[in-house]
């Protein structure tokens, strides 16, 4: 199998960042961050749980899209009341697809602009305060930007961060755990000097000044920054044929590029 | 004791300056007609408290939201909700922007009749300096740590969209997730139900079909029969939403509120309204969403 697109490489990045979960919940909203969940259940990460993308916990990804004759496997039930049981108890890692982004990993979804009169209102911060102080948090973005990835903080901070300034009494909220962030350009995590940024790989083309130059906040690197592993023929048949067999992916990333550039 | 009543009825209960819960979940069956019904009324200067959808953004656009208790406003298969966002950026409205989490827990310290419930939810974030009522407390125990107080959320009239009620007030919920509905009706001195379908007490003499029971009767002042009633968001396992409509009405948003209202809403009952739409057989062959 020669060729995969960057969706193809961005959800098997994706679904690296579930390795080592265990039996937790995978939140993943959004369709790549979907797409790399189910791989990562189907492949190295079995006992995840996961649901239909409503009330119910389902024993193997239902695929996205029309579903023909598909019925969803359930094997439990996880309403939205019980979801914020789950929450609290941390058995949970959400990916989640930010509108803006900081050098903190301080998240929004609520706002542009001036709070009271914003120059554009998107959803209002959901559920993110609370994920963010609760369980895991990863991130996709598809759109690598100095308009995603924000110079000093974001607009509205729903989902926190690595922010001492606003943590009650300066004390990191013991639950707080960011993981890792996939783009179109790179993958990055939390591990630089006080959990600051860090790139990790640089997708196939991609240089680290051209991550740099993306964002509004400056960048820690790991030692010797490699290549984002291509996806396997095995990764790549889950995907096409069982994952995502109408091709939504193609419309996952503006212009739908190839994976090498 | 018979608690049927008409739509308007239902509306009626609701005066201007009141704190109104709205039952259901972004695009997921909203009380659509009794929305409708109110926008009919001059009422005005509520207080909402939803997990929106076009609930939201009908009153919105309708000038009757004076402070709004939100964690989001969306309609799912439309992500963003037009009309919440041209009131929002105008600045219409006050706004109570909380985590969705925080909302319920303000529901169920009201629903228990206490100030506030602890939780951790919110520190770190734009929701406590954007709501700078919302105090914290030290625990009296021996962690001591600081949690936040989530002040109760009172509410004077919820409206809940339910599969089935009987004259009662029992009701059941036969969509997959029955969401927030109980902690609404809970939190709130009335409550009132539109239903499906109006059935006989004996529908609900059975131990499975009572585990999509959650609202006790004595939560429930009155119940309106609306089949079709939260058009167009979806009402599982019996209707979908009608993303075609949602799209209709979120073009509204730019200049078509009022050729939008006198189509569909003004000095139209349900039955006319479904008529607009489509008809009963139409709505019902909406598919289910897939998420």
């Amino acid at each position: 199998m020669s060729g995969y697109s960057l969706a193809e490489l961005c959800i098997c990045s994706a679904a690296e960042a579930f390795r080592g979960d265990g039996e937790v919940l995978a939140t993943s909203i959004g369709l790549v961050p979907r797409l790399g969940a189910g791989l990562a259940k189907l492949t190295f990460e079995p006992g995840l749980m996961i649901t239909d993308g409503e009330a119910y916990l389902v024993r193997e990804p239902v695929p996205v899209g029309p579903r023909g004759d598909y019925r969803p496997k359930i094997e439990g039930l996880m309403t939205y009341e019980r979801v914020f049981d789950l929450i609290y108890k941390g058995k949970r890692h959400a990916m989640v697809t930010p509108v803006q982004v900081d050098r903190f990993g301080q998240m929004n979804i609520s706002i542009i602009g001036d709070y009271e009169r914003p120059k554009t209102a998107l959803l209002g911060v959901r559920g993110y305060p609370g994920n963010t102080i609760s369980n895991a948090n990863s991130m996709f973005l598809p759109q690598h930007t100095t308009r995603a990835f924000v110079a000093g903080e974001v607009d509205m901070v729903g989902g926190i961060g690595y922010n001492p300034t606003r943590w009650p009494n300066g004390q990191q909220p013991k639950h707080l755990d960011l993981r890792r962030i996939v783009t179109n350009l790179a993958v990055m995590d939390f591990q630089g000097p006080n959990h600051a940024i860090r790139v990790i790989s640089l997708h196939p083309g991609v240089s680290f000044d051209e991550v740099q130059d993306n964002t509004g906040f400056e960048l820690a690197a790991v030692p010797e920054l490699s290549t984002t592993p291509a996806p396997t023929n095995t990764q790549l048949t889950l995907i096409r044929e069982r994952l995502d067999p109408h091709g939504l992916r193609a419309g996952a990333i503006p212009g739908n590029p190839p994976g090498v550039r | 004791m018979n608690k049927t009543c008409a739509i308007a009825d239902i509306a009626n209960a609701i005066e201007s300056g009141m704190t109104l819960g709205i039952g259901g979940w972004g695009g997921r069956r909203k009380p659509m007609a009794v929305i409708r019904e109110l926008l009919k009324t001059d009422v005005r200067g509520l207080t909402i408290i939803s997990y929106g959808g076009p609930d939201v953004g009908m009153l919105a656009s309708a000038g009757k939201i004076a402070k709004l208790v939100f964690g989001f406003v969306s309609m799912d298969l439309v992500p963003l909700e037009a009309h919440f966002r041209a009131a929002r950026q105008a600045g219409a409205f006050e706004v109570m922007e909380l985590d969705e989490g925080m909302l319920q827990l303000g529901l169920k310290a009201a629903a228990a009749r206490l100030p506030f419930l602890p939780t951790r939810v919110g520190f770190g974030s734009d929701v406590l300096s954007a709501n700078p009522e919302i105090k914290t407390i030290a625990s009296p125990y021996a962690d001591g740590e600081t949690l936040v107080a989530m002040p109760a959320l009172p509410i004077d009239v919820a409206v809940c969209h339910v599969n089935e009620a009987d004259e009662l007030g029992n009701s059941r919920i036969t969509g997959p997730d029955p969401f927030f509905d109980e902690w609404l009706c809970r939190a709130a001195g009335q409550a009132f139900l539109t239903t499906e379908a109006l059935v006989d007490a004996d529908a609900f003499n059975d131990p499975l079909t009572a585990l999509q029971m959650p609202i006790e009767r004595s939560l429930v002042q009155g119940v309106a029969p609306a089949p079709w009633g939260a058009h167009p968001t979806s009402c599982g396992p019996k209707y979908g939403m009608d993303v075609e409509h949602l799209r209709v009405y979120s073009a509204a948003a730019k200049g078509g509120w009022t050729d939008y209202l006198e189509r569909y809403i003004l000095g139209k009952d349900l039955p006319a309204y479904l008529l607009e739409v489509g008809g009963p057989e139409a709505v019902g062959a909406l598919p289910l969403p897939v998420f």
